[in-house]
């Protein structure tokens, strides 16, 4: 705590525009913020409550100064760890941007500083969650748009953003983050990232359910029943990632083991004797 | 046939080629075609139940093999069902699941159809068709076929990001023996021909525009060769892979335990015989001291220990070899010391190198940075000062190191060797 600063609870609209209004604030008014509250959540407080009004210019000279008074490096950490599952993520980040504003472009060096340690590894689990789902998302076709849904913890559609936009660029789809209720868009070359509420696709036409089938069929091929670990591909595929994997949706019920759903010559028969 | 029965049949035959990478080259969608984009760190798209990675559709383009190799499923005299996939078939399964992000690409391979040119002009159409009509721009692995005339070799390359040529088995005398029909100089001649081409590439996407640039094989070639199935020591093998990283610049060797899919009488007898599952790990554990760490192939093996402790990783084994190099102080320690060190790795170096310029490091410190002490306090002190408790007696590790290692193993097999053996393995 800075001496003369008051502590105060920010209630902010819960974007990161929102955010960085309130370190402008917090600046402006001397006040220490000890927490964040956003609409959605319900949340009492035991110091005063100061409502804090989103502002784009504020925002914008804010991250400008990350940047400048900072590094890069640091603007990038603040603006990753944002998207993060930390609890308390934005205390977590005001900390760490005034022990920049204090330090310089040497902060993001204090990889043992309690101020920067927990948002390198959030941030860590951040880039990991994304790197997988850029594997692990599935996409169905329905007439011609690509739908996919995914559920992860942190909030990763804007580092997938560029990926899949790249990728799948002459594609027009749609990727639904069901945790956090956004969607990713895509037609020729437009893209926007929306809060949806819900995402209801049609049944899969027999087309689609041909080439699962053709997938699911490579996939069960493919391993090597003299090999089998299903241990291992636990942890290179954690479970939670499962239900919306097409080829191991099937598998979920029955705690990895062979599915009994499965044709005969489905999962990995074993020789006989 | 179906497609769905050739689909079966073509990857059956082709789930024992190992390399299921998509690594090695940078490129944009938009630049490339109409679909796809590859990334330089590569991308798993699932893992199947043996626990290997999924990334490309990795299937035979057919498996009516003209040779009769021992080791192999496709061989000609084994009683199998046969198929061959049209250029058409194999584009659309490749785009379909590609649109659904299934997979990061193709890895085409084939059974020598005929003979070795006709098979490379075979795989050369259905690469065009995917490249060129489909606008194709994910990754391409192909097999080059030994024996092909390097000019249809080329043009593969011109059309795959990754090429490779398996070695098959570690030395000349074993493929005498297993494959008589493969001849070591001609995996060698492709071999050559696919690095030179390769270095070009990449000196002309370097320096030309992409459009202008020469695109042979950009992600470089690996191999593979099969472990277990003939009688060569661990020593020989790694010395083998360091010489084809040095002289070759492959990306990666990889490693296959046998299978018993022959009856051979040449072959291990498939009624006793277990997969050296864990002799393929501890040679990867070495692969990757030999890529990343630093490491010799001299350095981990010789003349005494021609193989791999089954117990420890090699890293373990060579710092239980050198009580002279330890501690190693995490403060003071170059990079390439660091990498010595069992329990830190690349990353963890890069962590303390950024890390220790703020101020000493000390064992809280460095497990906030992520490091696993586990291993790593046995071999380190943070500003002079060594794990409280610990005292360096080369035994007292040994134990320690064999205990956190035992839970990790497969069962069985290992727990008959006394502590005697290890002893004399070590010391």
């Amino acid at each position: 705590m800075r001496p003369g600063w008051t502590e105060v609870a920010y209630r902010y609209d819960g974007s990161f525009a929102g955010f960085l209004s309130c370190v402008f604030d917090s600046y402006r008014y001397r006040e220490a913020p000890a927490a964040f509250s956003c609409p959605e959540e319900d949340r009492v407080s035991l110091y005063p409550e100061r409502p804090v009004e989103t502002d784009a210019g504020h925002a914008r000279r804010v991250f400008r100064s990350l940047k400048e008074k900072i590094s890069p490096e640091a603007q990038r950490l603040a603006s990753h760890a944002f998207l993060t599952c930390l609890p308390e993520r934005e205390c977590a980040i005001w900390r760490f941007i005034e022990m920049g504003y204090d330090i310089g472009p040497g902060v993001t060096y204090w990889l043992t500083d309690q101020r920067v340690a927990p948002l390198m590894e959030a941030v860590r689990h951040l880039y990991s969650e994304a790197h997988l789902l850029k594997g692990f998302a599935r996409f169905s076709d329905t007439r011609g748009v690509l739908a996919g849904e995914i559920a992860p913890k942190n909030r990763v559609l804007p580092l997938l953003r560029r990926h899949f936009c790249d990728r799948f660029h002459g594609e027009t789809f749609l990727l639904y983050d069901r945790t956090h209720r956004e969607v990713l868009l895509h037609h020729r070359g437009q893209w926007a990232i929306r809060p949806l509420a819900e995402l209801d696709l049609p049944p899969e036409s027999e087309r689609e359910a041909g080439w699962r089938q053709l997938w699911q069929r490579f996939y069960h091929t493919v391993a090597i029943e003299d090999r089998y670990n299903p241990r291992l591909r636990m942890s290179n595929v954690p479970k939670r990632y499962w239900k919306h994997m097409t080829e191991l949706r099937g598998e979920l019920e029955d705690g990895g083991a062979p599915s009994p759903r499965q044709p005969a010559e489905g999962v990995l028969p074993r020789r006989g004797g | 046939m179906e497609l769905l029965d050739k689909l079966e049949i073509l990857t059956d035959a082709a789930k024992y080629d190992a390399a299921c990478t998509s690594s090695g080259l940078d490129r944009k969608g938009r630049r490339g075609g109409r679909i796809g984009s590859t990334m330089a760190p590569g991308c798993c798209h699932t893992f199947s139940a043996d626990g290997r990675c999924v990334t490309l559709l990795k299937v035979l383009l057919g498996n009516a093999c003209a040779y009769d190799c021992q080791y192999c499923v496709n061989r000609r005299s084994h009683d199998t069902r046969r198929a061959v996939f049209t250029p058409r078939e194999l584009a659309e399964l490749t785009i379909q699941f590609y649109r659904r992000n299934y997979i990061e690409g193709l890895f085409l391979s084939s059974a020598v159809l005929k003979n070795p040119d006709y098979t490379t002009e075979l795989m050369i159409r259905a690469l065009r068709l995917l490249r060129e009509e489909y606008g194709f721009a994910g990754y391409i692995h192909a097999k080059a076929i030994p024996g092909a005339d390097p000019a249809l070799t080329w043009q593969l390359g011109l059309l795959a990001d990754r090429l490779s040529v398996n070695i098959e088995l570690p030395s000349a005398a074993s493929l005498r023996l297993l494959a008589p029909e493969k001849k070591k100089e001609s995996i060698l001649a492709p071999m050559a021909q696919i690095r030179d081409g390769s270095a070009e590439s990449r000196r002309s996407l370097r320096t030309l525009p992409a459009r202008r640039a020469l695109r042979f094989a950009p992600a470089g070639q690996s191999t593979q060769m099969i472990i277990g199935a003939t009688p060569e020591d661990d020593r020989h093998i790694l010395t083998l892979t360091q010489g084809l990283y040095r002289k070759y610049h492959l990306k990666r060797v990889f490693y296959s335990a046998y299978l018993p899919v022959s009856d051979s009488n040449l072959l291990p007898a498939p009624a006793t015989f277990r997969p050296p599952l864990l002799r393929e790990h501890r040679l990867y554990q070495a692969d990757w001291l030999l890529r990343f760490c630093h490491f010799r192939a001299e350095e981990l093996l010789d003349e005494q220990n021609p193989n791999f402790d089954p117990r420890l990783d090699p890293k373990c084994c060579w710092a239980l070899r050198h009580p002279e190099f330890f501690p190693v102080e995490v403060n003071r320690a170059d990079y390439e010391c660091l990498l010595r060190v069992p329990g830190i790795g690349v990353k963890s170096a890069r962590h303390i190198l950024t890390a220790r310029r703020t101020g000493a490091l000390d064992e809280q410190g460095l497990k906030k940075l992520g490091v696993v002490l586990k291993r790593a306090r046995y071999f380190i002190t943070c500003s002079g000062r060594m794990t409280e408790g610990l005292r360096m007696r080369p035994e007292g590790v040994l134990h320690q190191l064999l205990a956190l290692e035992r839970p990790r193993l497969p069962g069985g097999g290992l727990d008959q060797l006394s502590l005697f053996d290890a002893q004399e393995g070590l010391s």
